[in-house]
């Protein structure tokens, strides 16, 4: 009874901390809409299309802070074989294979008027694409076994191997070719970019960041019940076999 | 016994398999022969592309037949329950993995040494370097088994889904495309003085996957 009565209170504290995340994220991206259409001021060179910047910027932060996560997830499940790090491992990557995507679609928008071509072989275009195929198919693999354990093992081992070679994969197309736009915000001196400009940009990161917070809070609550569902539905099974 | 002696052993009994039954380099080496002449028509029959296209068309025979080698790598022990037998032996997982990789290695060797042979006469490839040429190929072929053999127990946990494997090794060996092609073409050329840092690159990659696979190959036989 008591067991019962603290899984409700524990589910429905976890169920309101949900809606106040996502009711940040909402928050935050409308301050981060406005901030980043209305106040920031257009560029004084490529003009209002700069202002995909906004978001292409926070969606290229969040694939890699994405991956990031699956990799220390699956290593720390790879130590613990606790599942619950596995599942924050497969939440994380199906969010990062999400804002992956809309960041290369984004980049290649904002390209195709300023640079003139959708897509150009730059070595954080390409390592992005090769970081895109890498996760894809660590969703694919995600996908081929039944075996809970034998899933969670595969998974963590690509988790960490892929993210290992993504500084190599850079390396390697930054020795290709170049042409990609500096880096206006990460580096020595002061930065390159107007004050207000710089306010939206680091809302986007923030209101992104919380966004996926609130992504991954809901995407563990599915993955909890996705396996109280195949955990339950295989207990009549193994009564009747009693 | 040593997990180095472990290693040998198991690269040895693989390659003694290969040269007993034949089944890779009997498949890999008109396979990529097929692959290179069919190139050959999608390039052809112009010389200059030919030449021009020779590195890249090279290594991507090899790293096809690479994917099909690290797969048959796995599919000798499926059969008859041999891999059960490998996991219950007293022998470290790490020394599976390294052992597997080296036997691929040496047969992607003997393959490449084939290739390079046909692409030097249909392509009308010129080697400058032949040094820097077969060390790229050597570093190459490494880092393609590493990461083959690393996931070869996958492929063949899932053969109903054949595509997941390239799928999945593919994007991993890109920086063993990049490098590979850029040496190879630079050392065709003779400017040898700019292939070291993609050796060096070569070398890296190697490095890195040998030690990662060390570490995590356990990981994914542990059933």
């Amino acid at each position: 009874m008591a067991a019962t009565a603290e899984r409700a209170l524990g589910k429905a504290t976890s169920r309101s901390g949900e809606h106040l995340l996502g009711i940040a994220a909402l928050v935050a991206l409308g301050v981060s809409a406005v901030m980043s259409l209305v106040v920031a001021p257009p560029d004084a060179v490529q003009g209002e299309v700069q202002r995909i910047m906004y978001v292409h910027v926070p969606s290229a932060w969040l694939a890699y802070l994405c991956f990031f996560v699956v990799f220390i997830a699956s290593i720390a499940y790879l130590k613990t074989k606790k599942t619950r790090w596995d599942r924050v491992a497969a939440a994380s990557a199906e969010i990062g294979v999400l804002f992956t995507s809309l960041a290369i679609v984004l980049g290649m928008l904002w390209g195709k008027p300023v640079w003139g071509t959708w897509w150009t072989w730059d070595p954080r275009l390409t390592t992005t694409a090769v970081l895109l195929m890498i996760y894809v198919a660590y969703l694919a693999i995600r996908r081929i076994t039944d075996n809970p354990s034998r899933r969670a093992r595969w998974a963590a081992v690509i988790g960490i191997v892929g993210f290992i070679d993504v500084p190599i994969v850079h390396l390697s197309v930054v020795w290709w070719r170049s042409l990609h736009q500096g880096p206006t915000l990460f580096r020595l001196g002061p930065p390159e970019i107007e004050g207000t400009m710089l306010l939206a940009l680091l809302l986007g990161v923030a209101a992104f960041t919380i966004t996926y917070a609130y992504l991954m809070t809901l995407r563990l609550r599915v993955g909890r019940l996705e396996e109280r569902v195949a955990r339950e539905a295989l207990s009549p099974l193994v009564g009747a076999e009693r | 016994m040593t997990s180095a002696r472990q290693a040998t052993l198991i690269a040895r009994k693989d390659l003694l398999i290969e040269v007993r039954g034949r089944h890779a380099l009997g498949t890999l080496v008109p396979f990529a022969a097929t692959v290179l002449v069919a190139f050959g028509f999608a390039f052809g029959p112009g010389r200059e592309v030919l030449e021009r296209v020779a590195p890249g068309l090279l290594w991507m025979a090899v790293l096809f037949s690479a994917v099909m080698a690290s797969r048959r790598a796995y599919q000798t022990e499926s059969e008859d329950g041999a891999l059960e037998g490998l996991l219950l032996a007293p022998i470290d997982k790490a020394a599976v993995f390294l052992g597997k990789a080296v036997a691929v290695t040496v047969e992607l060797l003997a393959l490449v040494i084939v290739v390079l042979l046909l692409v030097m006469v249909l392509f009308d490839l010129s080697v400058a370097d032949p040094f820097l040429v077969l060390a790229a190929f050597v570093l190459g072929a490494i880092g393609l088994a590493a990461v083959g053999s690393l996931f070869g127990v996958v492929a063949e946990s899932s053969r109903t889904r054949e595509a997941i494997f390239p799928m999945l090794v593919l994007p991993l060996v890109a920086p063993v495309l990049i490098a590979g092609v850029r040496a190879t073409d630079l050392a065709a050329a003779g400017r040898s003085g700019e292939v070291w840092s993609w050796l060096g690159l070569l070398a890296a990659f190697d490095v890195v996957f040998l030690s990662v696979g060390v570490l995590v190959f356990g990981y994914l036989l542990e059933d």
